[in-house]
């Protein structure tokens, strides 16, 4: 993997690397995308993937919640640890549209 | 009294006799945690509050309100949120975070569920990534039969504690071995249950369709005990099954046949030839092949059976763990808890900074690889591919067990290595999970036993791998052979562990 | 300048926030107006080890909808993570639907210049609603200029509706907008309220020449929150498209968003363009099941829908367009019909239908209310109507009794039976019909105009209206117009 693509790959992981990092984490990537790629010798033409595991012995159902309004006002224990909060609201550096 | 040699029922049974008080004995525990800080098994450990429980449970002792875990200490993975006690996940992104809730496991097990105490929080490897605890933000745990080596991971701390008599049981998870290995490294019992069985409400998710959480003790009654009290159906976590739980313990003591002579006569254990191949260490193998015999001489009949796609399990979980982990992970931000960098020009900066000093390496490199095997043009070749691999996987077993009952070979290749040898190469630590990786993309569930020692002093564990909902046949088969071994009984000796090692 | 004849193609996608008491994967309120993050759970917050559950109502809301458009209802569907980071955006994902969602196809109709057209959707599909920021100049921690993030709206339940690329002109899509907007209201899936956020349309735009198959390139104007913005948006746009390409440019494909200011799109971020959002189906969810059993619950308590009873009335009492129209305008409105047909027989149905349109509307317009919250209640129409065919009253004493009930309602809710002929009663209203008694008056008002007849009599058609309206009001209104007219003729022709 070049440069180029580790950069984008921590842009949209919401990572930061300094150019030695991006080295090393380039060949670390690379062992594991080799240990990985092994995937490709299998043929699974005709199989279904399985998101969860238990799919393979019964046809699992997301359930159904009452809609009802369950939850109070727990701001102040919510926002507990909140690095920055004024006035109720979590501060971050300006976001600009 | 040495009361961290005691078994729960025995602990239980010593409270209702009023031989010792729930206050008592939390205080007898805390002093040994003290003692063994060197052994850096806990991340948090608050006196007070231990003893407020204490006292709690001993009034409901006095008022006869109490239940066979009523009073007795129990120690949290550092995953498990707790209103009380710090919740890190062994990371600096969430040092000092407090829960505004408990998770489900901590209220089930806790003063006003099953009425146990709770001890601290304790180590383990960062969000649960790692197979020897060496990746915590806050040192390693260390090995209490040796302190050079490490504890195995990431439920390290957990089995540590265990082992060295610093707690009588502990909760650990295990997304892809993470009870089962640091168990089998630490000379204890672990076991993971069919995914599903216990609500993962409160757990800082890893890889949310494998992650399970899971008793770990000194033997195999215990942590049937454990889950009887942890299991069962949680509206709040989704993916938790909805049928009644079982009564784990129902079968302990009984024979597998009703009518036969010997306890195991009738039981059909396949032993997956992939698990005997190149890459097993050999004393590993010999303790492994000697368990089995007993098995045997137990009345149990071993069929070879073949898991053929065992090696591959590692790329398939290589791929999902990372891909879910990567998502899983993304709110940790800096915005509404947590970690936020000190110095960043916009919001951006923030983002990537807060996470990148946050985070360890090892959970870079996953969320960096999953981010990959996610992305646009990737999705189909790895991602789905590998959710492709896992069905097959868990066709794979279900075939098996139309042969066997259950499944047994050892837990990882090798026992305990020495802290620091293998943190170079990642990839040769993923290798090391070859054994323990199918159970969770299948979703069974597994457990790990003590079954012997490597000539260094290391422990080794036996395997068992039970279809799905056959976690009582477990416990029942793994009791019996806890009846005619010892090696669960063993403990590192005293002056091994109060070294406390180097840190 | 360049001859070419340029075609607009348009689709819309409306993120429609549901009618429900709590979020749709967790059970924090979703009211509007709270303080502050005070409707933020830990699961909204996407606290360490939270996890969501999803609101039947939603789901409930989805089928309706889908029932409501003639769309495939998914027997089973799929949540997904939309990856990506913003403040508003706790978990660092948006929980949607993406390869398998709840709605598929549909139809809308909508009526533009007299015509019907159908426009085709998509799909439809469940996701969450992100936070909100607010761009105030908060001071961060270390003096930075901070943005405050508020997270009430975070989780609310929002259906997005997705439509094929078939409009052709901005004022299509207002047609469709608007047309949907009255239909989630009322199918009763979704409030409707566009000022507090409840329905925001993002328009797909681009432009070809007419007779190319392929599209153009399209950019995206996100979160429309009025039909004019809309239409403005969309106008500013194709020119901007069009004049781009014809001075030789290419058009971009982004977001922009619609400055109602200065009256144009801009280009957003151009970050935007770099988004891969790498759905996965999220793994703490399960698929979703629609059972046939589950729809048909739904479909038992849908009201009939404007189309429908439009057809049907008109089919059933000749009603005209306009009518059915005017009385399907909105649910209250044609519940409200609904209630009166239960009351009248059919030959007064008609008169009902103007009755509605004429006084009825003018006093709800008046006083600014809905249908059901009228002081009148169907059953007064009803006998208003009763008593006007059956010959008690005039048109004209009909109307005063009208503004008599409105007025006394406004005070006190009206009793159910008998109030106009209490009113009839009280007033001494009633018709007069005797013959005897009417040619008495006529006589007298004969009497008394002998100029006008006389100017009848000289061929003026006008003066025998002034001749019936002196009748009227020496009858103070009650007498009765038809017989009046008979009796005046005959006498005037004698």
């Amino acid at each position: 993997m070049n440069i180029e693509e580790i950069n984008h790959l921590a842009k949209l992981s919401g990572l930061e690397l300094n150019p030695e990092q991006t080295k090393q984490i380039s060949k670390e990537l690379e062992n594991i995308l080799s240990l990985v790629d092994e995937l490709q010798s299998v043929d699974t033409s005709g199989v279904e993937p399985l998101f969860h595991p238990i799919a393979v012995i019964e046809a699992l159902q997301q359930a159904l919640r009452p809609d009802e309004a369950t939850e109070g006002n727990n701001r102040m224990s919510n926002m507990l640890s909140a690095p920055a909060v004024h006035e109720g609201l979590f501060l971050v550096p300006k976001v600009i549209e | 009294m040495n009361w961290h040699e005691k078994s729960l029922s025995e602990l239980s049974q010593a409270i209702f006799a009023k031989e010792v008080s729930s206050v008592e004995l939390t205080q007898y525990f805390l002093k040994r945690i003290s003692q063994y800080k060197g052994l850096n098994a806990y991340l948090d450990v608050q006196e007070e509050l231990s003893l407020r429980d204490a006292n709690f449970a001993d009034e409901l002792i006095a008022k006869g309100q109490a239940g066979p875990l009523t009073g007795i200490p129990v120690a949290h993975k550092d995953v498990f949120v707790t209103k009380d006690w710090k919740s890190t996940a062994a990371s600096k992104i969430l040092e000092n975070y407090l829960s505004p809730f408990d998770a489900r496991v901590v209220e089930r097990l806790g003063i006003r569920g099953a009425g146990m105490v709770c001890l601290g929080k304790t180590n383990m490897d960062e969000f649960a990534m790692g197979s020897s605890n060496e990746n915590s933000a806050y040192g390693p745990a260390l090995n209490p039969w040796n302190t050079q080596y490490v504890s195995g991971g990431s439920s390290g701390g957990s089995a540590v504690a265990v082992a060295a008599g610093l707690a009588p049981i502990a909760t650990g998870t295990d997304t892809g071995g993470s009870i089962r290995q640091p168990a089998a490294f630490c000379g204890i019992t672990g076991i993971k249950p069919t995914y599903g069985s216990i609500s993962r409400y409160g757990m800082i998710a890893y890889a949310s369709s494998l992650d399970q959480a899971g008793p770990m003790g000194k033997s195999a009654a215990d942590c049937g005990l454990m889950l009887n009290a942890i299991c069962g159906h949680d509206q709040r976590d989704s993916t938790s099954l909805r049928r009644e739980p079982d009564n784990y313990l129902r079968l302990l003591g009984k024979n597998w046949s009703e009518t036969a002579q010997l306890p195991l006569q009738g039981l059909r254990i396949g032993v997956p030839e992939e698990y005997f191949a190149q890459g097993l260490q050999e004393e590993v193998g010999q303790a492994v092949r000697a368990a089995l015999k007993q098995f045997e001489d137990l009345g149990a009949t071993c069929i070879p059976v073949s898991l053929p796609k065992t090696k591959l399990s590692i790329p398939v979980y290589y791929v999902l763990a990372p891909a879910e982990a990567s998502s899983n992970l993304s709110r940790y931000d800096g915005v509404r808890f947590g970690y936020r960098a000190k110095e960043y020009k916009d919001l951006t900066q923030m983002y990537e900074r807060t996470r990148s000093e946050g985070f360890g390496a090892e959970v870079k490199r996953r969320i960096l690889i999953g981010t990959y095997v996610l992305s646009q043009g990737y999705y189909d070749a790895y991602y789905l591919q590998a959710q492709k691999i896992r069905r097959i996987i868990a066709q794979d077993f279900q075939t098996a067990f139309t042969i066997c009952d259950v499944l047994m070979g050892p837990v990882a290749p090798q026992v305990a290595w020495k802290v620091g040898e293998k943190s170079k190469d990642p990839v040769e630590m993923y290798l090391e999970d070859i054994y323990t990786l199918s159970p969770n993309l299948a979703g069974l569930p597994a457990m790990s036993i003590p079954c012997g020692m490597s000539t260094e002093g290391l422990p080794i564990g036996l395997q068992i791998i039970g279809n799905y909902f056959a976690e009582a046949q477990m416990i029942q088969i793994a009791d019996h052979y806890q009846h005619v071994s010892s090696w669960h009984q063993l403990a590192p000796s005293s002056s091994v562990t109060s070294s406390g090692g180097s840190l | 300048m360049s001859q070419t004849n340029w075609e607009v193609v348009i689709g819309l996608e409306t993120h429609t926030q549901l009618r429900t008491q709590s979020k749709i994967f967790s059970g924090a309120s979703i009211a509007f107006g709270a303080e502050p993050n005070v409707q933020a759970c830990p699961v909204d917050l996407a606290l360490p080890g939270t996890l969501p559950v999803l609101n039947q109502e939603a789901v409930n809301h989805a089928i309706r909808f889908g029932l409501a458009i003639g769309a495939t209802i998914a027997p089973v569907s799929i949540f997904a993570r939309k990856n990506y980071f913003y403040p508003d955006l706790p978990k660092g994902y948006q929980i949607s639907q993406f390869e398998l969602p709840v709605v598929i196809g549909g139809t809308v109709k909508i009526q533009l210049d007299g015509q019907t057209k159908e426009v085709q959707l998509t799909r439809a599909h469940l996701e969450e609603d992100a936070g909100k920021s607010l761009h105030d100049d908060f001071v961060g921690l270390h003096g930075e200029k901070s943005s405050g993030i508020d997270l009430n709206r975070a989780g609310t339940p929002l259906l997005e509706i997705v439509t094929e690329p078939v409009m052709r002109s901005a004022a299509e899509a207002v047609a469709y907008a608007k047309e949907l907007h009255a239909l989630v209201m009322w199918i009763g899936i979704c409030d409707g309220n566009m000022q507090e956020g409840s329905f925001r349309c993002d328009a797909n735009v681009s432009v070809r020449p007419f007779g190319q198959k392929e599209f153009g390139t399209r950019c995206e104007i996100k979160n429309l929150n009025s039909f004019k913005f809309l239409e403005e948006s969309i106008l500013y746009e194709v020119q901007r498209q069009i004049e781009l390409i014809e001075d030789g440019g290419k058009v971009r494909q982004e977001t922009r968003l619609y400055d109602p200011d200065r009256q144009e799109t801009r280009s957003m971020r151009s970050k935007e363009d770099a988004q891969d959002y790498r759905y996965f189906p999220d793994p703490d969810l399960l698929p979703l099941h629609i059972t046939s059993d589950m729809i048909d619950a739904i479909q038992l308590t849908m009201p009939a829908l404007p189309s429908t009873l439009r057809s049907q009335w008109q089919e059933s009492y000749g009603l005209s367009d306009y009518d059915v129209a005017l009385l399907t305008q909105s649910k209250s409105t044609a519940d409200y019909f609904i209630d009166l047909l239960k009351l009248i027989v059919a030959d007064l149905v008609k008169p009902a239908a103007n009755l509605m349109a004429g006084d009825f509307a003018s006093a709800l317009n008046r006083d600014g209310m809905d249908a059901t919250d009228s002081p009148i209640r169907p059953s007064h129409l009803a006998q208003l109507l009763q008593r006007i065919q059956d010959g008690t009253i005039s048109n004209k004493i009909a109307k005063d009794i009208f503004s008599i009930m409105w007025e006394r309602g406004l005070t006190s809710p009206l009793a159910e039976q008998g109030v106009v002929d209490a009113i009839i009663e009280e007033k001494g209203l009633k018709q007069i019909s005797d013959v005897g008694a009417l040619e008495k008056i006529i006589d007298q008002v004969l009497a008394e105009n002998q100029k006008s007849v006389e100017e009848f009599r000289s061929g003026k058609e006008k003066a025998f209206n002034s001749l019936v309206g002196q009748i009227m009001k020496a009858s103070k209104g009650k007498a009765n117009p038809s017989q009046v007219n008979q009796i005046l003729k005959d006498k005037l022709t004698n």
